[in-house]
């Protein structure tokens, strides 16, 4: 008994410097933890940074007209980025075309009209779309889809719309199959899956007595999905759509096989043209001059910065939902 | 009578109306579903077509070979996983300790949402400025390209994958396991790394499965940065060979021997990837709904 009473103190001081000790390598921990989480923003502006620095060459050279000047020369060193940029800017426009009301008819699916043990099935089929490597819409778009647009797809458009002011000039030249039209339709397919994946998960975090109570009145499904349904989520599923527009702006190889690569300013959606995204894969490692790559490291950080402002934009519409109304996300 | 009689007709034709425009939107709904179905399956029995014919043991057993020769992708195979392989290795342990950090210490806050908000641009973020970050850091300072630096970009591209997982998965860690830890006197790191990490172990590997996948078929970012091989080259400092950019290379040249290679390397790619994100995909669904 006297030994456990005489040894009390140094227990109790050993458990103070045991407690001393697990408080540092709690903190330790926390630390460690937060300065890799502080690694995503330096992240962030490393990126930023050394594009602004490998571009600065060219864009001090050409200032703010880099942005609306169609000139691209590498012999004579002068570079403008409007001819990839439109073509960044034309073939999303078509891919969401495309996606949005698909994505949204997949949703509706998905959410209202399958029965429950298809869901899942279809669900998983859809965003394997997107698993599917962009490499791989690359080779079936160049030498099974770009056939089929050139000799039947095209065609027919420029029979059919050719004639048409206006609109007609969107379908003129020859149906190469090469173009904005085919890559902006191929950016559709792979972008459907990311848009669909986040209507659906919008939809059904559209509280169910709003539905029911629509239901009793005796709305169909259609006029609940159409009145209720997208008001309510209007905002996050605009959401969706900004991120696969995201997806799509960036999207590089399976542009880089179908959009020809040709540095013009062309009307027609016929046309080869090319993108920001498309221009880097093909140029960057053959660039020779100084000037070439500043140029294209130009090109890079204002596809990054217009990606980066839509995603975000995506992201802020999409936290609407979460904290507006305690949806899932 | 005879009011009644069209105020009733009326009220059908209206009720006509609505009912065959819900059924007409609803059967659209299905022919959307129906439509993107059809490319999914186009393109993988194209792919399968395709590959299938120079699918075969020389595939995995012959290098790359010259123009208008036999050969297979052996080089290119072995690159491509030496490459994801280290991207993994490189990219999984950093996005854990992120992910830990936005799960377990900054649930709420200023600082934690914003790099919430990063992750999730950078998760979005276009895979060829990667590339172009990765050349203007390592490349050009090193002054040659190399398969470490393709494995760099790479394991960039893995990173807020594994961060978004983690945190996903640790949240759904109940928080009673956690409290009954600490009534035991357990210190938080060991709360975490002993009870929380194992409980949402499965999760966390699944967003792993899920980010190799996502690498594996990558092609911009090496495009700058790992560049490509003919030849066997283990070597980490050198060019290395990859099945994506040997692909593209082989599809965009005028030989139908290279064609065919790319045809076989692209479904090589396309069974790997489907097969890692089917099962990453059932194992996530059970979490979601079984519990971590």
């Amino acid at each position: 008994m006297a030994s456990s009473d005489a040894n009390l103190p140094a227990a109790a001081a050993e458990l103070g410097s045991s407690y001393a000790r697990q408080r540092l390598l709690d903190r330790s921990f926390q630390t460690a933890t937060l300065a890799f989480a502080s690694f995503v923003l330096l992240l962030l502006v490393g990126i930023i940074v050394s594009l602004f620095i490998g571009g600065w060459q060219a864009l001090s050279t050409f200032g703010p007209g880099f942005l609306v000047s169609s000139a691209w020369n590498p012999v004579t060193d002068q570079f403008g980025a409007l001819v990839p940029i439109y073509g960044t800017l034309v073939t999303s426009l078509i891919a969401l075309l495309i996606a949005v009301p698909i994505s949204f008819g997949i949703a509706l699916f998905l959410t209202e009209v399958a029965p429950p043990w298809l869901r899942r099935p279809i669900g998983t089929a859809v965003e394997l779309l997107a698993a599917i490597p962009s490499i791989i819409y690359g080779m079936w778009g160049l030498f099974v889809f770009a056939p089929i647009m050139a000799n039947y797809v095209e065609p027919w458009l420029q029979s059919r719309f050719g004639d048409i002011a206006i609109i007609g000039a969107l379908f003129q030249g020859a149906p190469l199959g090469i173009g904005m039209l085919p890559a902006g339709i191929i950016l559709g397919i792979m972008i459907i899956p990311f848009v669909a994946a986040i209507m659906r998960d919008v939809f059904l975090a559209t509280p169910r007595f709003l539905k029911e109570s629509a239901y009793a009145v005796g709305a169909t499904t259609w006029e609940v999905v159409w009145r209720v349904v997208v008001p309510y989520t209007r905002v996050a599923a605009v959401g969706g759509i900004f991120l696969g527009l995201g997806r799509a702006l960036g999207e590089t190889m399976a542009v880089t096989f179908v959009i020809g690569n040709a540095q013009r300013l062309d009307v027609s959606l016929f046309a080869p043209g090319n993108s920001i995204a498309s221009a880097l894969a093909n140029e960057f490692t053959e660039a020779v001059t100084d000037m070439h790559t500043s140029a294209l490291m130009a090109l890079g950080l204002v596809l990054f910065m217009i990606t980066m402002i839509v995603l975000a934009g995506a992201k802020l519409l999409l936290m609407s939902l979460e904290q507006g109304h305690g949806g899932r996300t | 009578m005879a009011d009644a009689h069209s105020i009733t007709s009326s009220v059908d034709w209206r009720y006509l109306r609505r009912r065959s425009l819900n059924l007409f939107n609803l059967f659209g709904s299905a022919l959307a579903t129906l439509f993107s179905l059809f490319w999914l399956i186009w393109i993988l029995w194209v792919t399968l077509s395709y590959g299938v014919s120079a699918f075969d043991l020389t595939l995995f057993v012959d290098g790359t070979p010259a123009p208008g020769s036999e050969g297979g992708l052996a080089n290119a195979i072995v690159g491509s996983l030496i490459m994801v392989a280290l991207a993994t290795f490189i990219g999984t342990p950093v996005g854990i300790m992120a992910g830990t950090y936005l799960a377990e210490f900054g649930r709420k806050g200023l600082i934690p949402g914003l790099i919430r908000f990063i992750n999730d641009i950078l998760l979005s973020a276009p895979s060829i400025v990667i590339g172009l970050f990765v050349y203007e850091i390592v490349v050009i300072r090193v002054g040659h390209f190399s398969g470490l630096a393709g494995a760099l970009a790479l394991a960039i591209i893995v990173l807020p994958v594994v961060i978004r997982t983690t945190e996903e998965m640790l949240r759904l860690v109940p928080n009673t396991l956690r409290e009954a830890a600490l009534a035991l006197g357990a210190p938080r790191w060991k709360v975490i790394t002993l009870v929380a990490y194992r409980a949402a172990l499965s999760g966390i590997l699944t967003g792993v499965l899920l980010a190799v996948a996502r690498i594996a078929g990558e092609t911009a970012p090496l495009l700058f940065t790992a560049l490509n091989n003919q030849f066997w080259s283990t070597n980490l400092v050198q060019p290395m060979a990859n099945l994506p950019v040997t692909i593209f290379q082989f599809a965009m040249s005028p030989y139908a021997e290279w064609h065919a290679l790319a045809w076989a390397g692209s479904l090589l790619i396309t069974l790997g990837v489907l097969a890692l994100s089917i099962v990453a995909r059932m194992l996530l669904a059970k979490v979601r709904t079984e519990g971590p």
